[in-house]
């Protein structure tokens, strides 16, 4: 008799399986993109989801840490909201579905799920690897999203901000986003939850910037209490290109962000800068790779976090330097604000350095708040808490004004000062 | 309007006895100096009116207007007009010393059940102190005493004063650091505040700082106790001669 054993799903895994299985039928695209699909969903189901014994993995174990995944709910709805900073122009995702308006000259904007019908999406909804999770999970359910090109050229006044609301069920989203050359832009990409139900939403950006380009990249993730959110940046970074990436969490129940970045362009500078703020009894993840490629490019990244409750962080850097990468330029380091016994971060740079003849560098502290700050504060008269949150805010407020665009640096602001009053 | 009754005090952490049975009344209106040599206790005083936590009161009690404030905190205690202009201001990179300054005049007549300032009124009653202070518009444009000299510091430390009108004034050895310019502006800064209602407790090693703030009591405090209290002239005597006699006499 076959005694083999079959592997036992998780219960996250098998409502996977289940939802493709009802949702199939339902989804945009056929032949490849639907072949596509496939492959992804039959590589998600052998491989499981990621445990800690998957290196890219090891601090976020995704099979015991995703309990559960909402089935999709179709009366799920979702509204727009103002944008981050006024006067920018909004292009929306409501639980999904991509809701187009006018865009300003220079811009093109199409609904993903117009490439994913006519099959041209086929070929980017691979993974990027065997361990791309989220890669996988977003191209066997992707239905929607946005497309957008930005003529060469083109300088954009105001902001772009892609704005995806979700209330409930699942979401998975695709952005693939082009700057011609020597463009310059500021996109917002907005995640936030419109309600109280528990979403599990996965996202995937895929950017690239042509020579000259110069862009300012926000990705500012405000998911719900209950929700799971997936995203993923890939980045690809032409000659002489500046891009500023600032990631800030300040949402979700269980958060991974990857950002993947390859620099192909001589000249091209990377900063990235990110904020996580992280309480409650929470799970938050920055995963980010970059590979420098090519000679005499440069970057920066500061990652700031601050830890309440029973919070968990991760910080995970991986710089890669090729063997003919030299003159490449890169630091990068980690600070954290821990703010209860019972708060944890785990901080993972990795240098692999192949060339030379470069500059790189990395950096790890942990800290407690400054108590002569506070006694000072709090000798002026602002009561305990107010003083402990203003010099929380102080610590990520400095790297947001690196950004010297006031009205977005006010918005931000904005942002952590509204989280540290709710969570302070 | 404030009593220390045979107050003791050490500090939380290792113990280490700093006040010992010390007794001091100041009067409303009063100007009191206090006067003492290194490690008497006078800056462990001031810190112990504020509210610190690193220290520890063992014995006897604060009234400040006949009420304890032993278990007030150090902003409880700011938002009853207490007021301690530090000896070291701490800087505090990350925080706009305008914002600092709107946060803690409007915390502070939150507690008093009064209204908040409105912007226009905040810059002005900003601008007009920080005029006679002789602070330019760009240091309040700085992080909160980030990069401030020594005498900007200080000179900072009087604005808050201005701004959150204290009913007690504990200067911690304000005029250390200072040169003579700078002494005098701080000094009418102080004298301005000088009113019926308020009092002041001028922490000093010299005689100096009370030649432009002139008290009308003078204490000497010596290994955590008032020694010795008298007026102006205390002060005349101790610079003429030292502590030793004072100490010699108590001992």
């Amino acid at each position: 008799m076959n005694m083999q054993a079959a592997i036992k799903m998780t219960a996250a895994e098998q409502a996977l399986v289940d939802a493709y299985e009802t949702q199939i039928g339902d989804l945009p695209g056929d032949g490849e993109v639907l072949a596509a699909r496939d492959v992804l969903l039959s590589d998600l189901k052998a491989a499981g989801l990621p445990t800690r014994r998957v290196e890219a993995w090891h601090y976020t174990d995704l099979k015991a840490l995703l309990r559960a995944v909402p089935g999709v709910d179709p009366t799920a709805v979702a509204s727009r909201v103002d944008p981050l900073v006024e006067g920018a122009t909004v292009l929306s995702v409501l639980n999904g579905r991509a809701e187009l308006r006018r865009v300003p000259d220079g811009v093109t904007a199409a609904s993903f799920q117009d490439v994913l019908a006519d099959g041209s999406a086929a070929v980017g909804l691979a993974a990027r690897s065997a361990d791309d999770a989220i890669g996988r999970i977003n191209g066997s359910f992707v239905r929607d999203g946005i497309t957008v090109e930005i003529a060469a050229e083109t300088a954009l006044e105001a902001p772009l901000e892609i704005q995806a609301v979700q209330n409930a069920g699942q979401v998975h989203t695709r952005f693939p986003v082009s700057f011609g050359q020597n463009s310059k832009a500021t996109v917002i990409e907005r995640h936030l939850a419109g309600g109280e139900n528990a979403a599990f939403v996965t996202s995937v950006s895929d950017i690239s910037l042509a020579d000259g380009a110069d862009v300012t990249w926000i990705i500012l993730q405000q998911q719900g209490a209950a929700d799971t959110h997936l995203g993923q940046i890939r980045v690809t970074l032409g000659a002489e290109t500046k891009l500023r990436l600032f990631v800030v969490n300040a949402g979700g129940k269980l958060v991974r962000q990857e950002i993947h970045v390859a620099v192909v362009g001589e000249g091209a500078d990377l900063t990235l800068r990110g904020i996580n703020l992280l309480g409650g009894e929470t799970h938050t993840d920055v995963t980010f790779t970059l590979g420098h490629d090519v000679p005499n490019t440069t970057s920066t990244e500061i990652i700031r976090n601050v830890v309440f409750d029973r919070a968990r962080g991760v910080f995970q850097g991986q710089i890669r330097v090729a063997p003919d990468a030299q003159k490449t330029d890169a630091k990068m380091s980690c600070n954290t604000l821990l703010l209860s016994d019972d708060a944890e971060f785990s901080s993972k740079p990795e240098l692999e350095i192949f060339a030379d003849d470069v500059q790189c560098g990395h950096g790890a502290t942990v800290i407690d708040i400054d108590h002569t700050q506070l006694f000072y504060l709090k000798a002026r008269g602002i009561p305990e808490n107010k003083a402990r949150a203003m010099l929380v805010n102080a610590f990520v407020a400095e790297i947001v004004e690196e950004l010297e665009d006031e009205p977005l640096v006010e918005a931000l602001e904005g942002v952590i000062a509204a989280w540290l009053e709710k969570h302070a | 309007m404030l009593e220390i009754k045979n107050l003791h005090a050490r500090i939380a952490e290792d113990g280490t006895e700093i006040i010992r049975g010390l007794d001091l009344t100041v009067k409303a209106g009063e100007v009191a100096a206090i006067m003492g040599p290194n490690g008497s206790g006078k800056s462990t005083l001031s810190y112990i009116l504020s509210g610190r936590e690193d220290y520890e009161v063992t014995e006897g009690d604060i009234l400040y207007n006949g009420e304890s404030i032993l278990e007030l905190d150090p902003s409880e205690r700011a938002a009853k007009g207490i007021f301690l202009a530090f000896q070291y201001p701490v800087e505090i990179p990350g925080v706009a010393t305008m914002q600092f300054l709107k946060v803690a005049m409007n915390e502070q007549r939150k507690a008093r059940g009064e209204g908040e300032l409105t912007t226009p009124d905040f810059m002005r009653l900003v601008k007009d102190a920080s005029a006679k202070l002789k602070i330019e518009p760009e240091m309040l444009r700085r992080p909160l005493n980030v990069g401030f000299s020594g005498g900007e510091k200080k000179r900072a430390e009087i604005l808050q004063m201005a701004l959150l009108e204290p009913k007690l004034c504990v200067l911690d050895e304000t005029d250390s650091g200072l040169d003579i310019d700078a002494l005098k502006i701080v000094a009418d800064g102080v004298n301005a505040l000088r009113s019926p209602d308020r009092a002041v407790i001028v922490i000093t090693h010299y005689q100096r700082l009370l030649d432009y703030i002139v008290p009308d009591t003078v204490h000497v405090l010596y290994k955590g106790q008032v020694i010795k209290s008298g007026d102006k002239t205390l002060a005349h005597e101790l610079e003429a001669n030292g502590y030793a006699d004072i100490i010699g006499a108590a001992a």
